[in-house]
């Protein structure tokens, strides 16, 4: 997507900068400078750093600087108004490389030669263009693919806690990531936004494990990089997942770690313009900005490609109703919850799947998608597992006897299924009639006049107890 | 092109642009921002500066370019062409801009609502001579299989038609008659404007006696709505606010659905979009599109854009009330709305009131739900009636009611189906909360409920809600003692109300039969169910153990129910009475026989 590009820009280069503010210039007697556009400064001590227009008035600009203000000073530092917004040079080279935050390459490789200059801010996707997502990827996780179907085009993030694995997570999926008997080309799109060295290590080493580096993009902006680079990390992610998925016709899988990182930047510039704060401190429209990131998923007419988004963020405390991560699931298509419980009792993928959802699931499954009995098999194992664990809360109060032979079998139920149905190898990728069939053997262990969720004729036919005489 | 002495911009922080050299204007006028000609609408006016927030992405856009001032301010085309489209905050046809522009939405790209080339098969009902008001209708036009689309007289311009065009088809460019009016001579086309702020006016407001049939047994039976009331549907992520509002758009009994999807997920539109053509009217047999008209900003649009587009969907509302049809409007989500609002103010430097939001968001919420209400529409017939009911869903942050939004929300509508987090986590849907919900419709419906429905209705209802009270006190007890604290007719209550939320409340939106419920189908239904636990104290009480109760097989019988298509359900039900008054025969009967030991 090639934004008119004005040929008559004039670079103008000013050093009348009269104010520093966290990460914020304020250039006083400039002229002709355009909201948004991209801006290059000159520190006192030769080094360029870049930034982005915030506001302009008559004869002022307020500058946002990526790299952070350290160092600058009000009288030797330089700034040009380059006449043009923040850009990517996208092409399919960017494939198999290691860029930082901004854009530019850290691996070492050679130069990349653009194929067209793309706005890192996007535009909104018609949704009228809009494509709805249907196809069912198979991540060969029990609790995902069983439970919480993840579809191509779908933006579906994973909410965690500090000091839990959801980055073994996240690299199980992009490792086992596929759609059911096709061979169409994907790439994966990695954006680190100030996440630790080691965790981007972490990422890197398990892409080239698989052999599979060539198909990856990585863009990083590690915790000691400048907080407000992190404002441009996504946007460059999706620009490049953008030019993949509708230029390229490949389907990218977008992962964005850790998105709190991103909206704590968010703040800190919003504090340094003096803005009138919402909740807990981040701005009134925190909503809307991490919407014009997460909306950037989706199928288009038109195209054969796909965006499909995995974004982490850590709660902090573990809080759901933070704004960081409850904005987020009204933006996205459900969620993921990881579970700091599920962790402790050793059960990997600690995924909570009662508060967890994805909302496209429904179109995904069933008949010629996963398997005609994976609506009903989900139901009633989340059925059963809810009453499972209402019943952990009251042997907690009463004791176990007070339960009757009913109420025993869905406690044990719920352990089971935790156990062997949500736990799974790190390294274990799970087919999806695998997934299923493991409910079936979970769901056998209660009476079947139980299986309210279930239509009779579908037991008939997949129950285990009728499975038996036809030769399983 | 324009009269007026162009403006220069001083100032541009995101949607917000200040110009000055703006003597003149007006609040809410519409004007043309630089040179792409980006459309915004003045907000404030300081002596010759004009503060004005733009409908679009202003980056490029520079101090010292131009501001074109329209005159008028921002207005929907109102006319055929409505039905079955689907438009941005700003009424821009969304089809058309993909036709143009391609899959992504450029900035500056325009295109008229209306499409100005199709013909429409005009029927007039008025002749040469006639005196006419605004709100006459002047002709009818088949606009879709389901609504007739009445051309009306637009308000506040009356006087003796000169000209009428005998039937035929024309365009909206065509004059269809002339009116002469105390002010001169004017040309009436099929099409006219109206500006979106403005409500358009009514006779008077009359009180509402009908419900909006849902076709959602918990809605319909417990919470329902009138044909012109409001209603809001707050609740936290995952509580199921835009299946729920789906729901309502497909199955509720009015003739005109406007759904606006204000600030949301692109996707939800795309699903509206694919899934209404293959639904069917209950009704009609129709697909549901034929009635719909789409308005759609969803979050990554432009947030001013957002802001104009619930005042969009309630004008065109408005204007089909004017019809004398019962319009619904579904506003998914008016916390999105009030977030833009609370944006603009926040550039603006307004003192902001509590989270931030503005003073005013009271006020605007208000402002949008008055325009709600049954009315006599204006025109000669003084008693020709029209409704506009509004459901508002609301997206608490946290899924905290306290907040300003919900609470100003709640002072100003009538019902309220509160969605519950612990609910949706037992994937019990819809997760209306049927202990914090409420309906202030409930006096006013009751004589068309007892008159169309059955005399029982109010009394069956109160036994069911008085039921689930109880039930919730006996839960608490559990919790805290264990069950084997409750006495067996407790225990009766319990199982009584597992019926009523597993086989009553529990509503599936995805099954074919199951999604829509008739009210006929919901009464008949809660009543077996009341019946079925008035037996089971009955037996109880006489010495039945209540195991044996919940083993008879009629009890499987109702739990599948809900299941069974609506026009046939009264055989069924009589069925079950029968094969319900045998079984607990035989339980007594077995009892005397066999005394327990």
């Amino acid at each position: 997507m090639s934004e008119e590009r004005d040929v008559s820009v004039v670079v103008r280069e000013y050093s009348t900068v009269n104010e520093i503010s966290g990460p914020l210039l304020f250039v006083q007697n400039v002229k002709g400078v355009g909201f948004g556009e991209l801006v290059r400064i000159r520190t006192p001590a030769g080094e360029e750093r870049r930034g982005q227009v915030l506001e302009v008035r008559s004869d002022l600009a307020v500058v946002q600087v990526f790299e952070g203000t350290s160092g600058l000073d009000v009288s030797s530092t330089s700034v040009r108004f380059m006449g043009e917004t923040v850009k990517l040079a996208v092409s399919s080279d960017l494939l198999g490389r290691i860029l930082d935050g901004s854009g530019n390459p850290i691996d070492g490789g050679p130069r990349i030669i653009p194929e067209d200059y793309s706005d890192v801010h996007g535009a909104p996707i018609n949704p009228y263009a809009r494509t709805y997502p249907r196809e069912f990827i198979q991540t060969g996780v029990s609790a995902i693919d069983g439970m919480n179907t993840l579809v191509r085009g779908q933006k579906l993030p994973l909410f965690s806690g500090a000091g839990l694995p959801h980055n073994r997570v996240a690299a199980q999926v992009a490792r086992q990531a596929r759609v059911k008997g096709t061979g169409e080309p994907f790439a994966t799109v990695f954006a680190a936004i100030g996440i630790t060295a080691d965790e981007a290590r972490f990422f890197r080493e398990d892409f080239e494990k698989q052999g599979a580096f060539e198909h990856v993009t990585m863009f990083i902006n590690l915790a000691d990089d400048p907080a407000i680079e992190r404002i441009l990390t996504p946007r460059m992610a999706l620009t490049a997942a953008e030019y993949f998925a509708f230029k390229l016709d490949m389907h990218v899988l977008v992962i964005l770690t850790d998105m709190t990182n991103y909206a704590e930047a968010l703040r800190e510039i919003s504090a340094a313009r003096e803005e009138v704060p919402g909740r807990r401190g981040y701005p009134g429209y925190l909503y809307t900005d991490l919407s014009t990131i997460y909306e950037r998923a989706g199928r288009v007419h038109n195209a054969k490609g796909s965006i499909t988004q995995m974004p982490i963020l850590t709660m902090p405390h573990d809080d759901i109703t933070h704004p960081i991560p409850n904005l987020t699931g009204y933006i996205t298509e459900g969620q993921l919850i990881v579970d700091r419980g599920l962790h402790r009792k050793g059960i990997y993928p600690p995924i909570d799947v009662s508060p967890s959802l994805s909302r496209l699931m429904r179109e995904g499954i069933g008949k010629e998608r996963t398997r005609q009995d994976h609506r009903e098999v989900s139901d009633q194992l989340y059925y059963a597992y809810a009453e499972g664990r209402a019943f952990r809360d009251l042997v907690a109060v009463v004791g176990e006897e007070a339960l009757s032979a009913r109420d025993k079998i869905y406690l044990k139920f719920s352990d089971d299924f935790e156990r062997r149905f949500i736990g799974q190898g790190e390294y274990e990728n799970r087919e999806i009639e695998k997934t299923l069939d493991l409910g079936w053997d979970l769901l056998a262990a209660l009476p079947e006049s139980e299986l309210k969720r279930v239509d009779p004729a579908t037991i008939k036919q997949f129950h285990p107890k009728y499975r038996a005489g036809t030769g399983k | 092109m324009s009269e007026f002495k162009p403006g220069r911009i001083e100032r541009v922080a995101g949607p917000v642009v200040v110009a000055s050299n703006m003597l003149g204007a007006r609040m809410y006028e519409l004007v043309k921002v630089a040179s792409t000609g980006l459309i915004g609408e003045i907000i404030r006016v300081e002596a010759d500066r004009a503060t004005i927030q733009v409908y679009e992405e202003t980056t490029g856009i520079k101090p010292g370019e131009i501001v074109e001032r329209t005159g008028s301010p921002l207005s929907v085309e109102l006319g055929p062409g409505l039905m079955n489209q689907f438009f941005d905050g700003t009424q821009r046809p969304l089809p058309v801009l993909l036709d143009k522009g391609g899959a992504f939405i450029r900035r500056g790209i325009s295109a008229a609502p209306l499409d100005r080339k199709k013909k429409w098969e005009f029927t007039p009902l008025v002749k040469k001579g006639d005196t006419v008001i605004g709100g006459d209708v002047l002709g009818e036009v088949p606009e879709t299989v389901l609504v007739k689309h009445r051309i009306l007289i637009p308000p506040n311009i009356s006087g003796t038609l000169k000209s009428v065009v005998s039937k035929g088809s024309y365009t909206l460019e065509d004059p269809v008659a002339e009116l002469e009016t105390n002010r001169g001579m004017v040309k009436l086309y099929m099409m006219h404007s109206w500006p979106v702020r403005v409500p358009r006016p009514a006779r008077e407001k009359v009180p509402s006696d009908t419900p909006l049939i849902t076709g959602q047994r918990i809605i319909d039976f417990f919470f329902p709505i009138s044909k012109g009331g409001t209603a809001a549907i707050p609740g936290d992520f995952g509580t199921g606010k835009t299946i729920t509002q789906h729901q309502l758009a497909k199955w509720a009994d009015a003739e005109v659905i406007v759904y606006v999807g204000c600030g949301e997920r692109g996707n939800e539109m795309t699903e509206v979009l694919e899934t209404f053509p293959e639904l069917k009217d209950p009704r009609s047999g129709q697909p549901l599109m034929e009635r719909t008209i789409l308005v759609a900003n969803t979050s990554n649009m432009p947030i001013a854009a957002r802001e104009a587009s619930m005042y969009t969907g309630v004008t065109l509302a408005e204007y089909f009330r004017d019809m004398g049809y019962n319009v619904a409007l579904m506003a998914d989500s008016t916390s999105r709305w009030a977030e833009a609002l609370r944006e603009v103010s926040g550039r603006l430097e307004e003192m902001p009131g509590e989270e931030g939001y503005p003073a005013y968001l009271a006020s605007r919420l208000a402002q949008i739900y008055e325009r709600a209400g049954r009315v006599k529409v204006i025109g000669s017939d003084s008693n020709k009636l029209g409704s506009v009911s509004i459901v508002g869903a609301v997206s608490p942050s946290g899924g905290d009611f306290s907040e300003p939004v919900t609470q100003n929300t709640l002072r100003i509508v009538k019902v309220f189906w509160a969605l519950s987090k612990p609910l949706a986590e037992r994937r019990h849907f819809p997760a209306i909360d049927w202990l914090s919900s409420y309906s202030l419709y409930l006096e006013s419906l009751e004589n068309w409920y007892r008159t169309h429905i059955g005399p029982e209705w109010s009394a069956l209802r109160k036994d069911a809600m008085a039921l689930l009270q109880r039930d919730e006190e006996l839960r608490e007890i559990v919790m805290l003692v264990g069950p084997d604290a409750l006495s067996e007719s407790q225990r009766v209550i319990l199982e009584a109300a597992r019926m009523i939320k597993e086989d009553f409340l529990i509503q599936s939106a995805l099954h074919p039969v199951d999604s829509y419920c008739s009210p006929e189908k919901t009464f008949r239904l809660m009543s077996l169910i009341m019946k079925f636990y008035e037996k089971m104290k009955a037996g109880v009480g006489k010495g039945v153990s209540l195991q044996r109760a919940l083993d008879l097989p009629v009890k499987e019988e109702i739990a599948r129910a809900k299941i069974h298509p609506s026009q046939a359900f009264e055989e069924l039900a009589k069925h079950i009475e029968t094969n319900m008054e045998q079984q607990f025969q035989s339980l007594s009967t077995e009892l005397l026989e066999k005394p327990a030991v």
